[in-house]
């Protein structure tokens, strides 16, 4: 049976809406189905996974940083791709123009920069491609 | 005939639009393709039975099927007794599935 391989595009920046959670969810399932995903993070997407995100403490709760264990959205894309580093494996690109815009140069390892045609080429050789744009 | 995976993220009462799905994918049924409409995040208000201004119903009156997410059901404290019981419970592993078969569309709303 030919290998499977999802291509996803996504649009929201971190920490608005639920539909990154959902994004995460669907490329963690489809890595742990052996399915091969690309990610496609276009407009505020790019952010996700900016390295100098932290995790903060909870002043309202009087929480530490340690025990709000606050999750980052590129300690999840760490995550994914640690999940999918070798088969079957995520590709994740972040679109150039869009990083440039935001100033969102520094990312964590693994992330690559691309562009609308490499977008173009992933859902081409893609079993299938989900688009999850902005309200 | 093809199959056609609608994701339905927004509920009916916040966005108004949420008829577009009814309607594209009930005209898509008529003419013999495989239909499903998932629901997720905020899209799984609309399968309570209590839900007003919901399309639910029509959808699966024109042979949609519709399934509801469990993690989005589960956030927001829908028991399976408040919603239809003509709509599947299922997950995101079962999307994803949906998404890989072959000659298969989704779209996102």
């Amino acid at each position: 049976m030919a290998e499977k391989k999802l291509t996803i595009a996504i649009m929201d920046a971190p920490y608005e809406r639920a539909t990154t959670t959902t994004a995460f969810r669907i490329v963690s399932s489809a890595l742990k189905k052996g399915i091969h995903v690309n990610v496609f993070a276009y407009e505020g997407a790019v952010s996700l996974s900016v390295k100098d995100q932290a995790p903060h403490a909870n002043p309202v709760k009087g929480t530490t940083v340690e025990q709000e264990e606050h999750p980052t959205t590129k300690e999840f894309v760490r995550s994914l791709l640690e999940i999918g580093k070798s088969s079957p494996q995520l590709a994740w690109v972040n679109c150039g123009l869009c990083v440039d815009e935001r100033g969102a140069v520094s990312v964590i390892d693994g992330v690559k920069r691309g562009g609308p045609a490499d977008f173009f080429k992933m859902a081409t050789e893609s079993t299938n491609t989900l688009v999850i744009p902005t309200k | 005939m093809a199959n056609y995976v609608f994701i339905e993220s927004r509920d009916p009462f916040e966005s108004p639009d949420t008829s577009f799905v009814l309607d594209t994918a009930a005209s898509l049924k008529k003419r013999g393709n495989n239909v499903t409409v998932f629901l997720v995040q905020n899209g799984v208000l609309a399968a309570r039975k209590e839900a007003r201004r919901s399309h639910v119903a029509q959808l699966l009156d024109n042979g949609v099927t519709v399934l509801a997410d469990d993690f989005s059901l589960h956030e927001r404290g829908i028991q399976p007794d408040e919603f239809q019981n003509t709509i599947k419970t299922s997950s995101i592993d079962h999307l994803v599935d949906l998404l890989v078969q072959e000659n298969t569309k989704a779209i996102w709303h």
